[in-house]
């Protein structure tokens, strides 16, 4: 124990040394309160515009956009599903009634990554979604559980609320801020590399499929 | 020189950059390879920096943000212990490669874990981490794509975002047919990463100890992000039950809000996208959601007194995007490998030689033409420029001090035109001279084609145009002085 604490110690020495003076708690405070952050950090695109773009942003990615009303969410699932060959789907907690169509099997899952990598996929909510880059950010929250559950099985549908979606990255951070302690995944389409001549390609080792499912009012 | 051991067990280091670079420019299909994708991830981040009206905001933003850390660096990276800890994180300190190999070998034998899983992390390749695991009989498997291929090709990473940029697809499938035993596998990039996919996704679902390094530390949350594409990084920071991560001291920012400014900036300097597949943050250990046990290592090995040179000290606020490798035209045409560092690139030009007190890499300030598009992609706008002919000026005045650099032609040669240049006498003087001495060096043609000693760098590849037999300060005293002097009043020096 004693040598851990003799590199900390040289370590916060050595940078103590090479910057002089410290300054004071609230000093430091101050100046980074004083950092210009002129970046742009609202939207003002009105909903059906930023919905469309949020959309188009997916697609671009090759995720899967669908939209339902909010009493269509079942048979739009429905729809989905037999477009997709799935049976069924695996479920967080807390994923409410209304979402699940009849003659489909949903099950909530342990957390086996082995039982998990032979589910036919999973079906989630989200925390908020980002119209300019394309993400949903998905939390350990109800309706969306542990992140393994949307990083194993090779198929995620995602469902968001159009209330959810912003259109930029502060938006969405504002929004964030008081469950940023919570695992938190950021989400953009499928999952991807460019490793070999700088090809994007589909499908290495998260889910391979992402269908995305816009609520809207009505 | 004494170097880091790579991944194939050879040195970085072991030579300067123009030797290296001089094997590399033999080499058709490596360059093909560099100059290929250079140019793709070049034209699609120039594409998507400009859909952002508030670009130059953003990098003020995060240069501020950046240096305001690297201001208080001894608080910040305290307030993320502090945070971590109270997450249940356990938190390292590793002032040298050897203690961060020690802690983490420690970690990884008390859980008798003989393979582990690793994210790629350009840290661990600094401290020659996978060397040392070998060593003691645990087997690292790396699982970003690039990095398995450049793993399974006994080979070095050549860019740290795309390590494998140096290869290309028909040399990465026969890789994996012998690697994987797949003789039959196609060449199309699908086939290439589904090969990886299932080579990997059996060692995810089984082994029990992750390394990564990490993209920040969040001090106010005491959390981590980590930025990546195939999710390989998510499967290392979620399925284990213990993960290790190794992360520079630099990497600290004050809050998870800073967030906002560098998942716009990295994904689009890094990838050309405006996002990344998946970023990744999380806060030491959450009941039933990943690694129940977490440990972060900061390592120096070199950072802290980097902090003491005012000038050089915006190297530090690097965020690893490799934008300035891709807009370089030195590295376009050497690719990494010349650079003989884990940190290749423009960057790596300034950060090698000052990681390593300027004991190595010393001739890598130099490996740069100044052009400035460094500068200029820099998504935390480190003046790369500036900062290289800052270290120039350091490796000069070191070599100065010693009696071998004293007394060196290049010392001599340059001390000789300084007192030349100071005095214009003596410079007309030197023309003069100039004009004659030439003679028996300048052909027919009126160029110089052969030049003596270390003036012969210029000649290899290039003729010199002979000095004129009246130079351009004779030519004006004789022809426009006299009437210059007049209109103005006042007598010309020239």
């Amino acid at each position: 124990m004693a040598e851990v604490m003799d590199h900390r110690a040289a370590i916060l020495g050595s940078i103590r040394k090479a910057l002089g003076q410290a300054s004071s708690k609230d000093a430091i405070a101050e100046e980074y309160a004083a950092i210009p952050r002129t970046y742009t950090k609202t939207g003002g695109m009105e909903r059906a515009a930023l919905l469309a773009h949020f959309e188009e942003r997916l697609v671009e990615y090759d995720a899967g956009v669908y939209r339902a009303a909010k009493d269509g969410i079942a048979a739009k699932v429905a729809e989905i599903l037999t477009a997709r060959g799935k049976p069924g789907l695996t479920l967080p907690e807390g994923v409410p009634a209304e979402w699940l169509p009849e003659g489909f099997s949903f099950e909530v899952a342990g957390l086996q990554a082995l039982e998990l990598d032979k589910t036919p996929g999973v079906l989630t909510g989200c925390t908020v979604a980002i119209a300019e880059t394309g993400s949903i950010v998905l939390q350990n929250a109800a309706a969306q559980g542990a992140r393994i559950l949307s990083l194993v099985p090779d198929y995620h549908l995602c469902v968001v609320f159009a209330e959810q979606v912003v259109l930029t990255v502060p938006e969405a951070f504002a929004r964030l801020e008081g469950t940023s302690t919570l695992p938190t995944t950021f989400v953009s389409g499928p999952s991807a590399t460019a490793d070999i001549e700088m090809t994007r390609i589909k499908g290495v080792h998260g889910p391979r499929f992402l269908d995305v499912l816009i609520v809207v009012e009505a | 020189m004494s170097g880091v051991q790579t991944q194939d067990g050879t040195q970085w280091n072991r030579q300067d950059f123009p030797e290296a670079a001089k094997e590399i420019l033999e080499q058709s299909q490596t360059r093909k390879n560099v100059q290929h994708a250079t140019n793709v991830i070049q034209g699609k981040r120039n594409k998507v920096v400009a859909e952002l009206p508030d670009w130059e905001d953003l990098r003020e933003a995060g240069a501020q943000i950046k240096a305001h850390t690297l201001r208080h660096l001894d608080h910040y990276l305290a307030e993320f212990e502090a945070n971590c800890t109270a997450a249940g994180g356990h938190v390292h300190w590793a002032s040298d490669a050897a203690e961060a190999n020690r802690i983490i070998l420690g970690l990884v034998q008390q859980h008798d874990a003989k393979e582990v899983i690793k994210i790629k992390t350009m840290t661990s390749e600094e401290v020659g981490l996978n060397a040392t695991l070998e060593a003691n009989g645990i087997a690292p498997i790396e699982t970003d794509l690039a990095e398995l291929i450049v793993q399974m090709g006994k080979d070095r990473p050549s860019h740290f975002v795309a390590p494998a940029l140096h290869v290309n697809r028909a040399q990465v499938r026969a890789i994996f047919q012998k690697e994987m035993h797949l003789p039959d596998l196609g060449d199309r990039p699908e086939d290439l990463a589904t090969a990886a996919r299932t080579y990997l996704r059996e060692k995810y679902l089984r082994i029990k100890v992750a390394i990564s390094g990490g993209n920040f530390l969040i001090a106010d949350s005491g959390g981590m992000c980590i930025v990546e594409s195939e999710g390989n990084g998510r499967m290392c920071l979620t399925l284990p039950d213990v993960l290790i991560s190794i992360v520079g001291i630099e990497k600290v920012i004050p809050s998870f809000q800073d967030l906002e400014v560098f998942l716009q900036t990295l994904p689009r300097s890094a990838t050309g996208e405006r996002m990344n597949p998946y970023n990744s943050t999380w806060c030491g250990v959450h009941p039933g959601d990943g690694p129940q046990e977490f440990h972060v290592v900061l390592l120096d090995n070199g950072r802290s007194p980097i902090l003491a040179d005012k000038e050089a000290r915006q190297t530090l606020q690097c965020i690893r995007c490799a934008a300035c490798l891709n807009a370089c035209p030195v590295y376009h045409q050497t690719g990494g490998h010349a650079y003989e560092s884990v940190y290749a690139g423009p960057i790596g030009a300034i950060l090698t030689p000052q990681l390593h007190s300027m004991k190595e890499g010393r001739s890598l300030p130099y490996a740069s033409s100044l052009c400035g598009a460094c500068y200029q992609v820099c998504p935390v706008k480190i003046n790369i420029p500036e900062v290289l002919i800052h270290l120039r000026g350091k490796v000069v005045q070191e070599d100065q001090a010693t009696l071998a650099g004293k007394f060196s032609l290049w010392n001599i040669g340059m001390q000789a035109a300084a007192f030349l240049f100071a005095d214009a006498g003596r410079l007309g003087l030197a023309e003069r001279v100039g004009a004659v001495g030439q003679k028996v060096l300048v052909s027919k043609n009126g160029f110089i084609e052969w030049m003596p000693l270390m003036l012969g760098g210029w000649t290899q590849t290039r003729d010199l145009k002979a000095l004129p037999a009246q130079s351009f300060r004779q030519w004006w005293a004789k022809e426009k002085a006299p009437s210059a002097a007049a209109k103005n009043g006042r007598v010309s020096h020239g």
